[in-house]
C-alpha cells in the first residue's frame, strides 16, 4: 500500500473515531477532571487534610478497602472451581452453565438486592428454613450488616471473576496436562504444576477487576447494609447530597479514584490487560 | 466433587432469582413465605399504578435512545481502533475503557455538576446520554472481537469491483458481523435499562424504573417490587434467549477471548 493511500485511509479511520471521542471527551474526561479540580480549590489541600485527619473517614477508607478484599476472595475461591468446570464442560453443560452466569449478571443489581432482602431478612426464607429444620431457635441476623452485605456484593461480582479465569484456562494447552499425566503425575500435580500456574493471568485479572469494582460499590452496601456498613462511594453521595460540599466530595473522590488506577496500573505491570480492541 | 460445588455455586446465583417468583404472586400483603395464598395483585398495582408506568416507559426510551446512541458512535469507533496504525488508538482505546474502571459514583456526581449548569436534570435523553458513556465499552468489546476475526481482503474485492468502501462495509463487512452487534445492542439496551447510580441523580423528578423501585425499597416493601422484578427478569431472559439465537454464541466467544 502506498503511503498516500495509507494515509487517506487513516484520515477515515480518524474521522470514524470522532463522533465517540467527543462524547468521551465532553461528557466523560471533562466532568470528572472538573470535579478532580474542585478538590483543590483555592490552590490548598485543606479537603484532603479534612479526609486523612477525621477518623470517621479514615476508617471508611479502610472498611471499603477490608469489605473489597473479602470480596475479592470470596469471589475467587467461588469463582475459580466454577470456571475450571466451564473449561472442561460439554456442549449442553456450557451452555447451562453460562446461562447460568449471564442471566443474573444481566438482571439489574436493584432486583437481585431486593430478591437477598426477602431471602435474609428477620423473618425471611433463610431463617424460616432454618428454623423449620430445628438449626437454630432466634432468627439470625444476615440483613443490614457486614454479612449481608457481603453475600450481596459477591452474588453481582461473581461474574465477573469467572470469566476472566475461564478465558485463561481456555488459553491452557490441555495437551500439556495430559503429558504430564502421561509422564507419571497425578492428576492434582498435573494441575497444581501445569494448569494454576498458567492460569494465573486471569486470576490476576479477575481479582483486580472484582477488587475495583466492589471499592466503588454503591447500592448493594446501600440496601443491605441498613445504615450499619457505610463505604467510601457512599460517604460521596452523602456530602453532594446533604451537605452540598463538593470540594470535599471531590477529594474522596479523587482518592477512590487514586485507589482504582494504582491498583490497575499494578495488575497490568504483571501482565494484566485493561485495553478493549487491540489485541 | 468438583461438579456438586459448581452446582452450589449455580444454585446460590440462581436463588434469588427464583425466589421473586412466588413472592409476586402472593396474596399477603406483606413479606411472607411460603405464600399463603395466591393472586395477581401485585401485577394488577404495577399495571394500574401511572407512576410504574410512566417510570417504564421513561426507562424504555431512554435504554432505546442510548442503545442507537450506543451503536451509532460504537460501531465506527470500533472500526478505527481495530484497524488504525497510529498510536493515538491506544490512547483512545484506554478513554473507551475507562468508564468501566472509574467508579459510576465518581462519573454520576461529576455529570450531575455538569447537567445542572445546563439544566438537563429530569429529561429523559439526558440520562440515555450519559448511560452512552457507560455502554459504550460493551459495543466495542463486543464489535471490535468480531471486527478482528474478519477478513479485510473481502472489502478490497468489493471496492476493485467498483464499490465505494462504504458500500462494501454495509453490504459486506457489517452483515457479516451482525451476531456481535446484535449482542452488542441488547448489552447497550439492558445496562441503559437496568443502570440506577447514574440515573439516581440525573433523573431528578421524573424517575426511571430502577430509580422508582429504589425508592419503592426504601419506603415500604411490598410485593409490587416482586412482580415488576419478576417482569424484568423475564425480559432478561428473554433478551438473552434471541441474543443467543441470533448472536451465534458472540457473547460466549467474546467471554473466553
Amino acid at each position: 500500500m502506498s503511503s498516500r493511500v495509507a494515509d487517506a485511509r487513516e484520515r477515515l479511520l480518524l474521522l470514524l473515531a470522532l463522533p465517540a471521542l467527543v462524547l468521551l471527551l465532553g461528557l466523560f474526561a471533562f466532568p470528572v477532571l472538573r470535579l478532580l479540580a474542585m478538590s483543590v480549590e483555592g490552590g490548598s489541600l485543606e479537603y484532603f487534610e479534612k479526609a486523612a485527619l477525621d477518623g470517621l473517614y479514615v476508617s471508611v477508607l479502610a472498611d471499603s478497602l477490608r469489605i473489597a478484599s473479602v470480596v475479592t476472595g470470596i469471589c475467587l475461591v467461588l469463582a475459580y472451581p466454577v470456571a475450571l468446570w466451564l473449561s472442561r464442560a460439554g456442549r449442553l453443560g456450557l451452555a447451562l452453565g453460562l446461562f447460568a452466569l449471564l442471566l443474573p449478571f444481566w438482571t439489574s443489581v436493584l432486583v437481585r438486592t431486593y430478591a437477598w432482602m426477602v431471602l435474609l431478612g428477620r423473618n425471611g426464607v433463610m431463617n424460616r428454613m432454618l428454623r423449620d429444620w430445628g438449626l437454630i431457635d432466634a432468627p439470625v441476623m444476615l440483613l443490614y450488616n457486614t454479612s449481608g452485605v457481603l453475600i450481596g456484593m459477591v452474588h453481582v461480582l461473581l461474574p465477573y471473576m469467572v470469566f476472566p479465569i475461564y478465558a485463561a484456562l481456555l488459553r491452557v494447552d490441555p495437551d500439556l496436562g495430559r503429558a504430564a499425566e502421561g509422564l507419571g503425575a497425578p492428576a492434582w500435580r498435573a494441575f497444581t504444576r501445569i494448569t494454576l500456574p498458567l492460569s494465573l493471568p486471569g486470576v490476576s485479572a479477575g481479582c483486580a477487576l472484582v477488587f475495583v469494582l466492589s471499592l466503588g460499590f454503591f447500592i448493594t452496601p446501600a440496601l443491605l447494609g441498613g445504615g450499619r456498613v457505610i463505604m467510601i462511594s457512599m460517604l460521596i453521595e452523602q456530602q453532594v447530597r446533604e451537605f452540598l460540599d463538593w470540594p470535599f466530595a471531590a477529594a474522596l473522590s479523587a482518592v477512590l479514584l487514586a485507589v482504582t488506577l494504582g491498583i490497575y496500573a499494578l495488575v497490568g505491570r504483571f501482565g494484566g490487560k485493561s485495553h478493549l480492541a487491540t489485541p | 466433587m468438583l461438579t456438586v460445588f459448581v452446582g452450589i455455586v449455580f444454585a446460590f446465583l440462581m436463588l434469588p432469582l427464583l425466589v421473586v417468583f412466588p413472592i409476586s404472586i402472593s396474596s399477603a400483603a406483606y413479606l411472607q413465605f411460603p405464600p399463603p395464598g395466591f393472586s395477581w395483585q401485585w401485577y394488577q398495582r404495577y399495571l394500574n399504578d401511572p407512576g410504574w408506568i410512566d417510570a417504564t416507559i421513561r426507562s424504555v426510551q431512554a435504554a432505546s435512545l442510548c442503545t442507537v446512541l450506543a451503536m451509532g458512535l460504537g460501531v465506527p469507533l470500533s472500526f478505527a481502533l481495530v484497524r488504525s496504525r497510529r498510536r493515538w488508538v491506544r490512547a483512545l482505546d484506554r478513554l473507551a475503557a475507562a468508564p468501566i474502571i472509574v467508579p459510576t459514583i465518581i462519573l454520576s456526581i461529576a455529570l450531575y455538576g455538569v447537567f445542572s449548569r445546563l439544566q438537563l436534570i429530569g429529561a429523559w435523553y439526558g440520562v440515555a446520554v450519559a448511560h452512552t458513556v457507560l455502554a459504550l465499552p460493551f459495543v466495542v468489546i463486543l464489535t471490535s472481537a468480531g471486527l478482528r476475526t474478519f477478513d479485510e481482503a473481502q472489502e478490497q474485492a468489493a471496492a476493485g469491483l467498483g464499490a465505494s468502501w462504504f458500500i462494501a462495509v454495509w453490504r459486506i463487512t457489517l452483515p457479516q458481523l451482525r451476531p456481535s452487534l446484535v449482542s452488542a445492542a441488547f448489552l447497550a439496551f439492558v445496562s441503559s435499562f437496568d443502570e440506577l447510580v447514574l440515573a439516581m441523580f440525573l433523573s431528578g423528578a421524573s424517575m426511571t424504573l430502577p430509580k422508582k423501585m429504589f425508592d419503592n425499597i426504601m419506603m415500604e416493601v411490598d410485593p409490587t417490587i416482586a412482580a415488576v422484578s419478576v417482569l424484568q427478569i423475564l425480559l432478561v431472559g428473554v433478551c438473552l434467549g434471541l441474543t443467543a439465537l441470533f448472536g451465534r454464541g458472540a457473547l460466549a466467544t467474546t467471554i473466553s477471548r
